[in-house]
């Protein structure tokens, strides 16, 4: 089973129905796998074969769904690069993969112009909107209805579940974001499990205003396209109020957020206002929503059931608490979805029984390959499991059960922060702020933040004679960091705290 | 008038961005389309909005159709009397 043979169903048996709706435009599944077959045909045209990597920049929109089903079609490897991204991490993740081509549009160019250097392995860019000359490696998006200059249909590639379908970037604490391998059969294992403990149907219309580049918003469109629904997708979540009328003119029935957003959301003084009486689920993941949080939005959307979940990119989703459990153990993170299996171990690896605390493992289709061409961190992650050949995913999350087995998060074994639901490695913001002038040493940790979930803080040291606010600390961040990486707060010290081996130290910060 | 959106590009330009790009953004450029300002900096924007130019920007009024550009928000700011 490949990850397209579902969407490619669909598109035989329900043809006119609206897979996307992207502002004003609706897009029949019969829509998107034309523009997919003209994008295969001419990504092909320019020797993309299987195998290859092709990354897709693009902010949400229509043509992401397009490039990844055209990637599938040829049997290339997608990969995803938030559309946040700067161009010095763009052209690292492009060369880390050795990208043959990247689909991107042109409101954009200012970032991956500068990604490109005549060595990168990129041979083919294909540009949604303006295209500038004099670069032979960019070539225009193929426009609907202009048979004349498109070439012939790519040929059917020998693509079986084994092989790769994408590789997603994650952040590490190393600084350097890791390409996270995951086969068809991951993704469609996953994709199979999270829809059935959901109860998704076809008959669905999802609100998606997660990015597209990180995987829960990427399996919403996964999801819906398994099923025949509908996905409705916003660019983000800017503008709360402009999301929820397109959530009440579309009859929205599944809506998936973060803490983040449900934050925003209940700040409202007029979402009353809103008729979401046809809303059904929702769900939560990515960051943990407080108990508060959780009876507030009970509350206030009564007519709807709540997920609460828990995910890795590398296996995508870990556990759900069962809906019914909400008010027996609202805090906890439930168990194993369907066709996985999870457990806690102790520092030596053996099994915990329940009310214990440990690392939890997990075993399943979900779990990835590896890291691309990372071994000695893919071997940190996945180690022989039960059988011959099979290999156990270490989450590096410390958990706890109670008496029943049910799971509690407790913390991470690594320093990554969570701010807006998305990984901060503190080592890349350290970088960022390194690279301005005038900066001595830098300390990143995470802080509480009742909206953010954690907020990113910086302690800095100056150089002698160097004067710098805030404000510009966190500017100059702005050009070099995704957005929510920046430091929110930046406090100046005399110095930082610093262990016998003249190590600093962050214990005590925050 | 064109006071309005010289003071606003200036804000935009002191606490989002920089380099050689800042200067180059017209008056009817998206700023989410041309990523020079993020969600939280919206919320910046607004508040920026109400205490230079005395507004108050209400839950209804926090949509593209003010916010998005410099244009959209001198005829935002005229729909609040200020010019």
């Amino acid at each position: 089973m490949l990850l397209q043979q579902d969407f490619e169903h669909v598109v035989a048996r329900e043809p006119g129905k609206a897979a996307l709706v992207c502002g004003d435009t609706r897009h029949s599944y019969a829509d998107l796998a034309e523009g997919a077959r003209r994008l295969a045909a001419l990504l092909h045209a320019r020797g993309v074969r299987r195998g290859d990597r092709v990354a897709l920049f693009f902010d949400n929109g229509v043509e992401f769904v397009v490039g990844m089903l055209a990637a599938l079609r040829l049997g290339a490897v997608f990969m995803p690069v938030n559309p946040l991204t700067k161009h010095d991490k763009l052209a690292y993740m492009l060369d880390d993969a050795r990208a043959s081509a990247l689909l991107t549009s042109s409101v954009l160019a200012g970032i991956w112009a500068d990604a490109l250097p005549p060595t990168s392995s990129v041979h083919t860019v294909v540009v949604h909107g303006e295209v500038l000359e004099g670069d032979t490696r960019l070539c225009a998006w193929p426009a609907a209805g202009t048979a004349a200059d498109v070439p012939a249909d790519a040929p059917t590639p020998a693509t079986i579940d084994q092989d790769l379908a994408a590789i997603i970037y994650t952040s590490g604490s190393t600084g350097f974001p890791k390409g996270v391998m995951l086969t068809h059969l991951n993704m469609v294992s996953a994709a199979r499990s999270v829809s059935t403990y959901l109860g998704l149907r076809g008959d669905d219309t999802i609100l998606c205003a997660l990015p597209l580049a990180f995987d829960y918003g990427l399996y919403q469109v996964l999801m819906a396209f398994r099923l025949g629904a509908t996905v409705v997708l916003e660019r983000n979540f800017s503008f709360p109020v402009k999301v929820l009328e397109r959530m009440v003119a579309e009859r929205i029935t599944v809506f998936p957020g973060v803490p983040t957003m449900f934050s925003m959301l209940m700040a409202l003084k007029n979402l009353a206002t809103f008729d979401l009486a046809s809303l059904r689920l929702i769900t939560n993941t990515a960051a943990a929503l407080s108990e508060v949080h959780i009876g507030e939005l009970r509350a206030l959307f009564p007519q709807a059931t709540l997920y609460s979940m828990y995910g890795l990119t590398e296996c995508k989703r870990v556990t759900y608490l069962p809906p019914e459990q909400l008010d027996i153990r609202p805090t906890s993170v439930g168990r194993g979805m369907p066709n996985e299996e999870v457990w806690l171990v102790d520092d030596e690896g053996r099994r915990l029984p329940n009310g214990a605390t440990g690392e939890l493992v997990i075993r399943g289709s979900n779990v990835m390959r590896g890291y691309w061409e990372k071994p000695e961190e893919t071997a940190k992650r996945l180690k022989p499991g039960p059988n011959p050949g099979e290999m156990l995913l270490y989450s590096g999350d410390l958990f706890r059960t109670d008496a029943e087995g049910w799971l509690y998060f407790v913390s991470r074994r690594d320093d990554i922060i969570k701010s807006r639901g998305e990984k901060v490695s503190p080592r890349e913001v350290e970088n960022a702020l390194h690279a301005i002038d005038g900066i001595y040493e830098v300390a990143v940790v995470g802080v509480p933040d009742e909206v953010l979930g954690q907020a990113v803080k910086a302690y800095v040291t100056l150089k002698p004679g160097v004067q710098l606010s805030e404000r510009e600390v966190i500017r100059q961040c702005l050009a070099r960091l995704e957005s929510f990486m920046v430091p929110k707060f930046v406090e100046f010290v005399a110095e930082l705290p610093k262990t016998d081996t003249g190590k600093i130290k962050k214990t005590g910060l925050g | 008038m064109a006071d309005i959106k010289a003071q606003v590009r200036q804000f935009i330009q002191d606490n989002f961005i920089m380099g050689a790009k800042a200067a180059k953004f017209a008056d009817s450029d998206s700023f989410m389309d041309h990523h020079l300002v993020d969600s939280t900096g919206f919320l910046e924007l607004v508040t920026y909005l109400e205490e230079t130019f005395g507004v108050v920007v209400d839950e209804e009024d926090m949509v593209p159709e003010n916010l998005d550009s410099l244009n959209a928000i001198e005829a935002f700011l005229a729909t609040k009397h200020v010019a």
